[in-house]
């Protein structure tokens, strides 16, 4: 620890901090542009200085270490004129068109010039002009407003790993871009809009559409992926404009997938807002009495085990509760969240989460990585793997297929199952190993046999202890482990995904399960969907019950590694659809059974009585027993692993249904592996 | 006083004798290096500090100090140690180098190696001017004929020390000649400043212990060693001692490049190696003393300035690298100085906001100063403009760039309100039109 003095205010910071983080320490607000926590020093915006006793020139506190004794002034005649002159600098270039500009009420270079600026210029000349860029479908560029703080260019090269942005030419003629126009190639494209502290960089879909003061803005999570991302969604009246990350050290930091930020327009498009009843071949409106009638009618006569019932990747803990509440009623155990077959033994929590927890991956030593694509699966996950590859010392081993780029080296081992075995030598010295499974490479008929092996690899690197579990299986969507944790699968007789397709049951309900071609159901089968989006699966249902998407509904949702999480209702849903709980709910009623619960405390009260986790809100997946999921490790088979993901940006029903996703996956090359 | 021909470092500044080897040799080059590496790295660092030998690159930084600096032994974790010499001499005006590279390589080898040597630099790298096409190709048959005498490489010139030395050609920006905007160069990025600390001889070239010397300083080394301190130091005042190589150009008989003694009467330099002013002293405008960045001195100050870093700087300018330009009175100052606004905004990295948008606004407002079309509050604001430049980027480089504006205001404020209300006379009638 370093003591030192900020304006006369003694303060303690770790050894080889910076002087404006003892500043900050020292409660002292330090103006500045380039500098960014998460990035690395530019010292180049020159907002940041302070002066320092014994100094002759004023130092820039984000790259100055700080030594034992030192006094810092940071509110000086010498400190504020230099914030005024640097400002003025600054703005002599900047075009002076906030009333245009969509960074306009949320800019920093506006703030700062109130707080730090003069109230005029001198600048007599003819200001900068520089031509638009073109970096992708979802930044709009204005570079007349760039700053050159280089924070993208910094962001691109270390967090995205994505060295594509630079700057050309030298002083006044510097500009950031690509040099080649073209797109950006990464799934973290929106955190530069984030970053860029001018309208320099701003979001495309987004542009002219609202100014930040006319927003509501509600705290939720993300579901487009299984990390949970923490984010506000910005409303004004009925609809979503944007999605923007919220700072979650544990979970994303503060950065967000490209999904997850642009795909909300697809939640206005093809959205199911009033229940539908197949009738003569063709689905025709009806209201919600119809609707449940027409399912009573068909399920009351059938025995429980000819119904079945299916969840989908988006849903909440809420819903498939009472789901599985309603079939168990029904005396229904044909039940399945598993559309992908992915072989997950759900009988213990270690074998379906990622144990280590995210923010385990900065402790772990070394990984590897078995039949998945972090960087299309879950992109800020991946981001955090390269932060902890470019710490240093950290083997990454691979099982997959050739060719992906995760943006940071790996010992490519092998494309099929066999190679696992080879695996051991990367986690030998390894003190936190940590064996990453992708859902896909349990989504195969050896799935059961893959993840035996990734245990058995692990046991063998003594990676799975008390204090620490390195065993993790990275799932694609929100809603997966939450299903999981409330045993939505099948019971001791009841059928599996694959035992219901066929006509293998007479009815079957479908929660926004999406995930599979309906086309495998049997042709007699009574389908009923109940979801939020006219995708695919909603085409093959005799009824169709509108739901809400996750932005429309208190909901809870389980990420990856096991974290409860809640997210809230920024918009209603629209028109007649409803919260799924409740449509639930209504539907028992209907039936004669009530399910016991008429308030979402009650509902949240079931969830915790089946599952602890969602009493305590997270549980720790230390592994106190060695013993391994079911499936025999010695069953592997010689089929290569393939990408679960192969377009990132359409994976769901909600990217799917959104335009901007649509353009990204026909401008930005789909094979980001090309390389 | 002239300086004594026995007492030249470059006796072969002006080409008159070949520059290789065997040549360079009879000039008393590689005499008894291994003698001399045989006393010791701390007996040559030592032998440097007394000499009072400071940068010959413009800053002015006393060589032997600067040396130690470097770690005394070789850091733990096995890195390597590292020798750079700047031949990236970009500054207008300033074309001292160029001769020793040219005429005299063996001079600059033998140094780097004794240098090497005296900081534990298992390395060295020369980075020159990518302009400097022929010399560098000069320089690297040097080097390849001193590999081939034994006189570099393992067991270096029989000294039993290994030193390996490497040319790399730069691609001709300004900025690389700053020490670690060439460091970054030299790595194969883009020439942009570090900052600092760390100092690069902590943290330097591909994070290496590094020290980075100017051609020249290197290049006087050996002289040094072999004539001892106290030769070195009986010339000039002290703490400026020593010869120096000054370029004068400009407005003078006959421009050269010469050896001198430090601390020279700045008119003594002119008049007696330059043939004097053109159309006498009298006719003398003002002198830029030490290369484009450091500001002007009018003819009073130029009358008896002596030519050393701390009389200049007495008068707010420097010796920089020496680089002599003499205006006489046909010359408009202004346009002179706006001439090098306009080649500082050309080679400003862009790095920092002050330098980056800075450069540009002075250029602008220099161009106007040029026409008269400006106001006379505005020769205040500009020297504003300066001030809140200076001192606030990351390197050197803003304080070079503003110091000729500076000299200009300093001295021929006068000059420039002239210009504005000459420009007020003959433009007003045009406006009633």
């Amino acid at each position: 620890m370093t003591k030192l003095f900020v304006d006369g205010v003694e303060v303690e910071v770790p050894a080889g901090s910076s002087v404006l983080q003892a500043c900050e320490v020292a409660g002292r607000e330090i103006p500045r542009f380039c500098y960014h926590e998460r990035l690395s020093v530019a010292g180049n915006c020159r907002m940041c200085l302070v002066e320092v006793e014994k100094a002759p020139k004023p130092v820039a506190s984000c790259a100055y270490p700080v030594a034992e004794g030192m006094k810092v002034f940071t509110d000086t005649p010498m400190v504020r004129n230099a914030r005024r002159n640097v400002m003025e600098f600054l703005l002599i270039n900047h075009p002076l068109d906030c009333p245009i500009c969509d960074q306009g009420g949320e800019c920093d270079l506006q703030d700062q010039a109130v707080a730090y600026g003069k109230d005029g210029s001198r600048f007599l000349e003819q200001k900068r002009a520089v031509k638009d860029k073109y970096v992708g479908p979802l930044i709009k560029t204005i570079m007349n407003r760039c700053i050159h703080c280089t924070r993208c260019i910094r962001f691109a090269t270390e967090v995205a790993g994505v060295p594509e942005l630079g700057a050309t030419g030298r002083g006044e003629n510097m500009e950031v871009g690509t040099y080649v126009e073209k797109a950006l190639t990464t799934e973290l494209a929106g955190n530069l809009i984030d970053l860029c502290p001018v309208g320099a960089l701003t979001s495309r879909p987004y542009a002219f559409v609202s100014r930040p003061w006319e927003l509501r803005k509600t705290d939720s999570v993300d579901v487009l992926d299984a990390v949970g991302a923490a984010i506000r969604i910005d409303t004004r009246g009925p609809e979503v404009l944007r999605i923007l990350p919220r700072t979650n050290e544990d979970v994303n930091e503060e950065w967000l997938g490209d999904r997850s930020r642009f795909s909300f327009d697809g939640l206005k498009r093809k959205r199911l807002d009033r229940p539908w009843i197949r009738r003569d071949g063709k689905l025709v409106a009806a209201s919600w009495p119809e609707a449940f009638a027409a399912i009573a009618e068909k399920l009351k006569p059938l025995s429980g085990d000819r119904i079945g019932a299916v969840a989908g990747d988006l849903v909440d803990a809420e819903s498939v509760v009472a789901l599985k509440d309603l079939m168990a009623g029904l005396g229904s155990e044909n039940l399945d969240c598993r559309q992908d077959g992915a072989a997950l033994d759900a009988s213990r929590r270690e074998f379906y989460v990622f144990g280590s927890g995210i923010a385990g991956i900065d402790d772990a030593d070394a990984l590897v990585i078995i039949g998945s694509n972090p960087r299309t699966e879950a992109p800020v996950l991946n981001a955090r793997i390269r932060k902890r590859w470019l710490a240093g010392k950290f083997p990454v081993g691979f099982v997959g297929p050739a060719g992906i780029d995760l943006t940071y080296p790996v010992t490519a081992l092998g494309e099929g199952p066999s190679a696992i075995a080879d695996a051991a030598a990367i986690l030998k010295d390894a003190k936190h190993p940590m064996v990453l499974v992708g859902r896909g490479a349990l989504a195969r008929p050896d799935g059961a046999a893959v993840a035996a092996a990734a245990w058995a690899l692990l046991r063998g690197a003594e990676g799975l202890r008390a204090d620490w579990n390195g065993f993790c299986v990275l799932h694609q969507f929100g809603g997966q482990v939450g299903a999981l944790d409330l045993g939505f699968v099948p019971g001791p007789q009841g059928r599996s995904l694959g035992g219901m397709l066929g006509g293998g049951v007479d009815a079957l309900w479908l929660l926004g399960a999406d995930g599979f071609d309906p086309a495998l159901i049997g042709p007699e089968t009574f389908v009923i969907y109940q979801g939020h989006h006219g995708d695919r699966a909603a085409s093959r249902a005799d009824v169709i019950l509108p739901g809400a998407a996750y932005t429309e509904k208190e909901a809870t949702y389980v990420n990856t590694e096991g974290r409860v999480q809640r997210g809230r209702a920024a918009v209603a849903p629209p028109g007649e659809a409803r919260e799924d709980w409740r449509i639930l709910r209504a539907f028992s009623a209907v039936l004669g059974t009530p399910l016991p619960y008429d308030t979402i405390e009650a509902v949240r009260a079931r969830m915790a009585a089946v599952n602890p986790v969602f009493g305590s809100g997270f549980l720790t997946a230390a592994c106190s027993d060695p013993a391994g999921p079911a499936g025999d490790p010695a069953a592997l088979g010689d089929a290569p692993f393939v990408p679960p993901i192969p377009v990132y940006w359409q994976a769901d029903c909600i990217s799917r249904a959104s335009a901007t996703m649509a353009e990204c996956a026909r401008v930005i090359p789909p094979a980001m592996a090309a390389e | 006083m002239a300086l004594a021909d026995r007492d030249r470092i470059f006796t072969n500044l002006y080409g008159t004798q070949p520059w290789n080897l065997a040549d360079a040799q009879k000039r008393g080059d590689w005499d008894g290096t291994a003698a001399i590496m045989a006393k010791g790295r701390d007996w040559i660092v030592e032998e440097m500090k007394q000499s009072g030998l400071r940068g010959r690159g413009g800053a002015g930084f006393p060589t032997g100090l600067k040396w130690s600096f470097m770690p005394k032994e070789r850091p733990a974790d096995g890195r390597p140690v590292y020798l750079v010499i700047n031949a990236d001499e970009s500054e207008p005006g300033t074309c001292k180098d160029r001769d020793i590279l040219r005429h005299d390589p063996h001079k600059l080898i033998e140094g780097a190696l004794l240098a090497g040597m005296a900081m534990g630099a298992t390395a060295g790298y020369i980075y020159y001017r990518g302009e400097y096409f022929n010399e560098g190709n000069i320089l690297q048959a040097a080097i390849d004929e001193a590999y081939d005498a034994g006189l570099l490489g393992k067991n270096a010139a029989g000294s039993g020390y290994d030193f390996e030395l490497y040319t790399h050609r730069g691609a001709g920006a300004y900025i690389c000649g700053e020490e670690t905007a060439l460091l970054e160069s030299l790595e194969g990025k883009k020439g942009m400043p570090r900052l600092k600390p760390p100092f690069p001889a902590a943290v330097g070239l591909y994070g290496c212990p590094t020290t980075v010397n100017n051609v020249e300083t290197i290049a006087v080394v050996p002289t040094i060693l072999r004539r001892g301190a106290s030769w070195f130091s009986s010339f000039g005042r002290p703490k400026n001692s020593g010869t120096k190589i000054f370029c004068l150009q400009g407005h003078v008989n006959k421009p050269c490049n010469v050896e001198a003694e430090m601390s020279i009467p700045l008119r003594e330099l002119i008049d007696r190696y330059a043939g004097g002013v053109r159309g006498g002293w009298d006719n003398l405008l003002a002198v830029i003393p030490g290369g484009s960045s450091t500001p002007m001195l009018p003819k009073a100050i130029c009358d008896d300035v002596l030519m050393d870093f701390d009389a200049l700087r007495d008068h707010k300018t420097g010796l920089g690298t020496a680089g002599v330009i003499v205006m006489d009175k046909s010359t408009d100052l202004i346009k002179a100085i706006a001439r090098l606004a306009q080649f500082y905004k050309h080679e400003s990295c862009g790095q920092c906001t002050p330098c980056r948008e800075g450069m540009g606004w002075m250029k602008r407002v220099m161009d106007r100063m040029t026409e008269g079309r400006a106001e006379v509050a505005e020769i205040d604001v500009l020297e504003q403009v300066t001030r809140q430049i200076e001192g606030h980027t990351i390197c050197a480089f803003a304080d070079g760039a503003v110091w000729p504006i500076q000299g200009l205001i300093r001295h021929f404020r006068p000059l420039m309100e002239e210009r504005i209300a000459d420009y007020r006379t003959r433009k007003l009638p045009m406006a009633a039109e």
